[in-house]
Formats: structure tokens, sequence, C-alpha cells
């Protein structure tokens, strides 16, 4: 759902670099209460990610550097600052720290029944947010500067989504891990902007895209052994981008081709017309009959398009001679004077 | 220190080495994600590659491994060209999607062997000199230094052979073209560079502190410096200094080497990025609240050029007219009479000959629109900068 958001702000590898900026948050709330309490270790993720974003946005503004550096930059820099505070944990005396490591690669199986009610509960409010705010996120989102000289507090707005994707990765990281977790954001929100120019269908669709690859996911992952769940659940969602990718009615790749291959048929159908309009220009009658044999030298000439242009009505044919309709003559001339229009 | 402490060091400082020089050109390029999304990708290369040898210290490996990074590339520009979605998008769709391939293939066939999913994305500087390569039964050192040693010569003789045209076709693609470069060319051979050293890296460093020694170094040294060979250098010089300082923090921490060296290099940036000379945060803070205050100079002075009645130039009046707080108009009202534009009688303030000049010569730039002017203008009249 927010991943749509991520998605047409360009900012879709953020989610990657949230994820694995919140490392350092677990590892640290970790240090500091002691205890493997998801709560607190996911608050710690937040506040974590949410310094991450604003260092990446802070580096952006006010340095030279460009935004894939910003989030390469901090996104290993905190990980690796993670890695240094896990195996550091991983040296102490504490009985508790075993798991911490399962935050990396997530395993929706380890789910308790309390961290899906906390799930459910911050999808709640994020919906209810999204409802709130729909027209300013709207407007925000395909122009920011509109907004602020309608008077919005742009920065707290675009702050209120940033954290809601925040949190929205924060708590995936349970279910499909830091490495995944990126592809969870963006695939059904890519997905589903395939199929839709409106941002309310898009966010719909998104939402259901997620859920089915997420139950999809699941199931395939349940019904054999040795399936780590988060993988199979993006690889789901995967050929669901490709099969968006593929057949969507207007962006589609498949329907792409179906219209160039038409456009060129059109092409070649209105060269032939042309062609034959010159011919029968320099006639006093223009219905008067020519053999198919001239038109033989021309290139865009075939049967099939021949027949093509009878079934039109605009040619008719006699045994081995064509001539032009009066239809076909004016639909011609119309051609002609477009073209010279269209180079004027 | 031990050989085997100096051995670490120097493989970790090689690896550096080997990640600076085309970090480098990726941060130029604006390519710096796609390091990232080859490091997570290349995992579905390897398992093939153990599949098919049941070995996993052969080159096929490291070769296969490179071809899903290539493939990486090439499947992210083939998405991004239908011109459905964004680059970043494309990034973040293609590697997620190979990486769980690799770990099902893993999950599924190879349980049994050491080839977790742990050791590929973050690997054990600690554990590189116990694996040897021996050639004809004689120990001739850490297999890791090999590998990575022929990989940074490999690099450093093809930066070597092409530095002009990386150069042209890095900041100018269209002039690279029209020279009779490829900029494809140029363009896969740095991608597969960069996967090659990020494969014969990982194995030493894991997977992130590739990405990390890829583009940390470069950016800091980007930060100071807007001259490629001296970006090339300090890039270097700032992966290998954070590669043995980071070893030693490890050492004293007792943690991962790979996460002390990433720290290391974090808090490079740190400071670079704070106290960069011209491009930090505190000076672009500083060269801002510069620019302000002498923007309010020119607009106090500009003011004070139209109106000749006393009231209007009262010191108190500035406060309400031109709507300013007591703290700033007092510093522009210094600064005005630091620099000689301004002298007050009675709380009455007036324009200096100066002043008028200064004014005159400021509003024609304005109007002809010509900003870039001032500059030097200012640089005329100002004996003290705001």
């Amino acid at each position: 759902m927010l991943g749509s958001f991520a998605v047409l702000r360009k900012q879709s590898l953020l989610g990657d670099a949230i994820s694995h900026a919140a490392l350092p948050g677990i590892a640290i709330a970790f240090l500091i209460t002691g205890a493997k309490d998801s709560n607190t270790l996911l608050l710690g993720a937040l506040v974590s990610g949410l310094i991450g974003t604003f260092w990446i946005r802070g580096i952006i503004t006010k340095t030279h550097l460009k935004s894939d550096t910003a989030l390469g930059l901090i996104l290993s820099l905190f990980f690796g600052f993670g890695m240094l505070l896990l195996t550091f944990i991983q040296k102490q005396p504490n009985a508790n720290q075993a798991g911490l490591d399962k935050y990396l690669f997530g395993q929706a199986a380890t789910l308790v029944e309390s961290d899906v009610w906390l799930m459910a509960i911050v999808t709640g409010i994020c919906l209810l947010v999204m409802l709130i705010f729909w027209k300013e996120f709207k407007m925000l989102l395909f122009d920011a500067d509109y907004t602020k000289t309608l008077g919005f507090n742009t920065k707290f707005i675009d702050i209120l989504i940033t954290s809601f994707i925040v949190l929205a990765i924060v708590l995936g990281l349970q279910t499909v891990g830091v490495v995944l977790m990126s592809a969870m954001l963006l695939a059904p929100a890519a997905a589903a902007r395939q199929w839709t120019n409106s941002l309310s269908i898009m966010v719909f669709l998104a939402a259901l895209f997620g859920a089915f690859s997420g139950v999809f996911g699941t199931a395939i992952s349940a019904s054999q052994n040795n399936l780590s769940t988060g993988p199979v659940i993006v690889l789901v969602a995967a050929v669901f981008v490709v099969f968006s990718f593929v057949f969507s009615p207007s962006r589609g790749l498949l329907f792409k081709q179906i219209r160039f291959i038409k456009n060129r048929r059109d092409l070649q159908l209105h060269k032939t017309l042309a062609f034959m309009y010159n011919i029968a220009k320099t006639h006093e009658d223009i219905t008067h009959p020519h053999t198919i044999k001239i038109l033989n030298n021309f290139q865009g000439y075939t049967r099939g398009t021949l027949q093509k242009l009878v079934d039109k009505n605009y040619v008719i044919l006699q045994g081995n001679m064509w001539s032009l309709t009066e239809e076909g003559f004016i639909t011609a001339s119309n051609l002609y004077n477009q073209l010279t229009k269209g180079d004027e | 220190m031990s050989s085997a402490q100096i051995e670490i060091q120097l493989i970790a400082s090689l690896v550096a080495i080997a990640c600076a020089i085309p970090g480098t050109f990726l941060v130029l390029r604006k390519m710096a994600m796609i390091s990232d999304a080859i490091s997570h990708s290349i995992l579905p290369g390897i398992v093939v590659g153990f599949f098919i040898t049941q070995d996993l210290n052969s080159p096929l490996l490291i070769f296969l491994a490179a071809l899903t990074g290539i493939i990486t590339v090439v499947l992210v520009e083939y998405i991004q060209k239908t011109g459905l979605v964004k680059e970043d998008t494309a990034i973040g769709l293609v590697f997620p999607a190979l990486f769980s391939i690799g770990v099902i293939l893993i999950a599924k066939n190879a349980n049994d062997v050491h080839l977790d999913v742990d050791a590929v994305l973050l690997g054990e500087l600690a554990f590189a000199p116990f694996d040897r390569l021996l050639i004809s039964g004689v120990d001739v050192g850490p297999k890791s230094l090999w590998v990575i040693g022929i990989i940074l010569i490999i690099t450093i003789g093809l930066l070597l052979a092409f530095f002009k045209e990386l150069k042209v076709s890095t900041f100018d693609k269209g002039l690279a073209a029209s020279l009779g470069f490829s900029p494809a060319i140029i363009h896969y051979g740095l991608m597969s560079v960069s996967s090659v050293t990020t494969v014969g890296a990982f194995d030493a460093v894991g997977a992130i502190l590739v990405v990390a020694l890829m583009i940390a170094p470069a950016a800091t040294a980007y930060l100071l410096t807007t001259d490629l060979k001296k970006m090339l250098g300090l890039a270097i010089g700032f992966g290998v200094f954070s590669a043995i300082a980071g070893y030693w923090v490890a050492h004293w921490l007792d943690a991962s080497i790979a996460g002390s060296i990433t720290t290391v290099l974090g808090l490079l940036f740190l400071v670079v990025y704070l106290f960069a000379p011209s491009k930090g945060v505190i000076a672009v803070l500083y060269r801002e609240k510069q620019q302000r205050t002498e923007v309010s100079l020119l607009t106090f002075l500009l003011h004070l050029r139209n109106h000749s009645e006393e009231n209007e130039r009262h010191v108190n009046h500035l406060n309400e007219h031109i709507n300013w707080q007591k703290v700033r108009s007092k510093t522009v009202l210094e600064l005005a009479l630091k620099n000689n534009m301004i002298v007050i009688n009675n709380d009455i303030v007036s324009l200096t000959k100066k002043g008028t000049l200064f004014t005159t010569q400021a509003i024609d730039y304005i109007i002809t629109n010509e900003d870039s002017q001032i500059e030097g203008m200012k640089d005329d009249f100002f004996l003290f900068r705001g």
C-alpha cells in the first residue's frame, strides 16, 4: 500500500536502505534493554530507520552527492555498524542473544499471536491516517510546489509519509527479512502501476497484489519442506510484476507490440492509397481503372493490403484492374492534406 | 603482530583499493545502487556454480557469479528501457528476485554444505588466512589474497589503459560517442569489473562490506575534491586507512572485522560530511547564512536609496518596515557600517558615496539578470563578508 507512494515518489530503493539501516537500531535496543522483547526492538529499528532516512535526505539536499550514492552509503554503513554491534553482542554473556539475527532474514513461521495483533493494529492506523490525509498525500505526490502555495505544511506531510513507510518496513522485517523487504514494498506497487493511472485504484490494487503474493507464497512454502517463506513470497510477487508488465492493457509490452504492428500496417495502407491517388489524379475520371501491375513497383503493396482497401470500400477490383471509388479518392486527398499540414 | 594479522590487514587493504577504483566511477555515473544489486544477485550464480563443480574454490564459481552480476545489470536496463518503471524501481525489483532464487536453491539443495546465506552476505575476514593456497604442496599465502590481488592488478591495468575513455564517457557521454568510443562497451566493461571485484571480494569480506567499500570512500572523496585523479587517490587512501583502522577496532572490541571497517568508513564520512571545507554541511550552512545576510544588506541599502525622508531612515523604523527581527537588523546594520556603506547620525541612517555606488551597480546587475556577477562585485566592495 504505502509502497505505491514510494514508487511514485521515485524513492523505491529507500525501502532497501531503511531495512538495512534498521539493523543497528535492533542491536542497540537489545544492548540497552538486554531483553528480546519484540516491541522494544521494533522501536529501536524504527528510530534508526528514521535517522537513516533523514540523513539520506540531508546528504541529498546539502551536498552534491546524488540520491543513489546517499542511499547506498547509508545502507551499507548502517548495516555494517549493525553487524559490528551484533557480533559484539554475541560475545556478551547473555543467553538471550540467540536468534537476534533472525531479523536479518525473517521467518514468518516464528511470529506469535501478539506480533500478528501488533501488525494488524499498525496496518489499521496506517489505513486511517491515509484516509484522513488522502488529499494532502496525493497533492504532495504530484505537485509539491502547488501544495506549498496552498498553505499546507509540506514538511509535516512529507515526514508523515516517510515515517509510515519506515514503520511498515520495520514491521515487515520480521516476516520477510532485511534483504527481501524492499521487494515487498516495491513489487506490488510496480505491478499495480501498470494497470491503472488512478492513485486510489493503484493503492487498492497494490494492497491486493501484496496480500495475494503473501497468501500464495506462504501456501507454497508450507506445502514443501525446506522452503523459507520470505523468498517464496518475493518470487510470487515478482511473477505478478512480470505478468503485469507483459499483459497490462494500456502499458503492457504485449499490447504495445500489437499496437506497434497495427500502426505499421495502417501506415502501409495509407502509402498504397496515396500512391493510387497520385495516379488517379492524372485522369479526368477518378474511377478510371488501372492494372494491378503498376502497383508492383511499389513497396507498400501486397495482395492483402489491396484486399483491405477493397474491404474499406476505397477501391474496386475488376479482374486485373483496380479503380478508386469516390470515397477512396476523398479519403486519400484528405490524407494528403493532413500530411502537408503536418509538415507545416 | 602475527603473520595472520598482517595478512588480514593486507587482504583488507587490497580489497579496499580494488573496490575504490570502480566505486569512484559508479558514484560519478550515479549508479551506486547497482553495486548493491550486484552484490545480492550474485548469489544464484554462486549456487549454480557450486552445483556444477561441487567445489567452493573453483574459478568457475567466480565466473558464473560475475555473469549473474552482468545479467542483473542487463535486466535492470531492459526493464528500464520499456519505460514502465523508473530505474530505481527496476533495480529494486530485479535483485530481490534473483536473491530469492539463490536462497531457495540453497535451502532446497545445499543444506548440508558450507554455503549459508550469512557467510555470503557478511563474510568473515578473520578466517581468510586459514584458507591457504597450496601450489605443489608449498604454502604461498592465503587464497583470497591471491584472488583479490589478481583482480586488483587487472583492475589497475584496465584503469591505466582506458583512463581517458572512462573519464570522457563518465562526464560527457555525447562527446565520448562522437569521438568514437562506444559508451556501451565502456559501460559494460565497468559493470563487469564491478561484478568481478564484488565476487572476488565477497568471500573475504562479505557483500555488504563490498558495497560500503565501493561507495563510501568514493563519496567521501567526492566531497573533498572535484578532480578525478585526486578523487581516485583519496578514495583509495580512505579505503586503506579504514581497512587497517577497522581491523584494530575489531581486534579491540572482539567483533566482526567487516562491520568495524564499515563503521570506520561511516565515521570518516560523517566527519567529512560535516567539516569538508567547501561542501560540508557546516560550510554550506555558513555560506547560506552569509548569503542571506548579504541579500538583506542589499535590500536595506535599496530601501535607503529609495527614501530620502528622515522618518523612513530611522534605525528603529527598520524593524517595522522591512519586518526584520532585532538581531537580524542589527547584524545587517553592523555589516553595512563595517563596509563603510552607511553613516548613522542621531539614529538616522544615510548612504555613503560607496554605498550609493554599490547599490547602483547592484541594481544594474539585478535588472540585467546577471546574478553571477554579484559575487564578483561583492568581492570588490566588501571589506567584511556577512
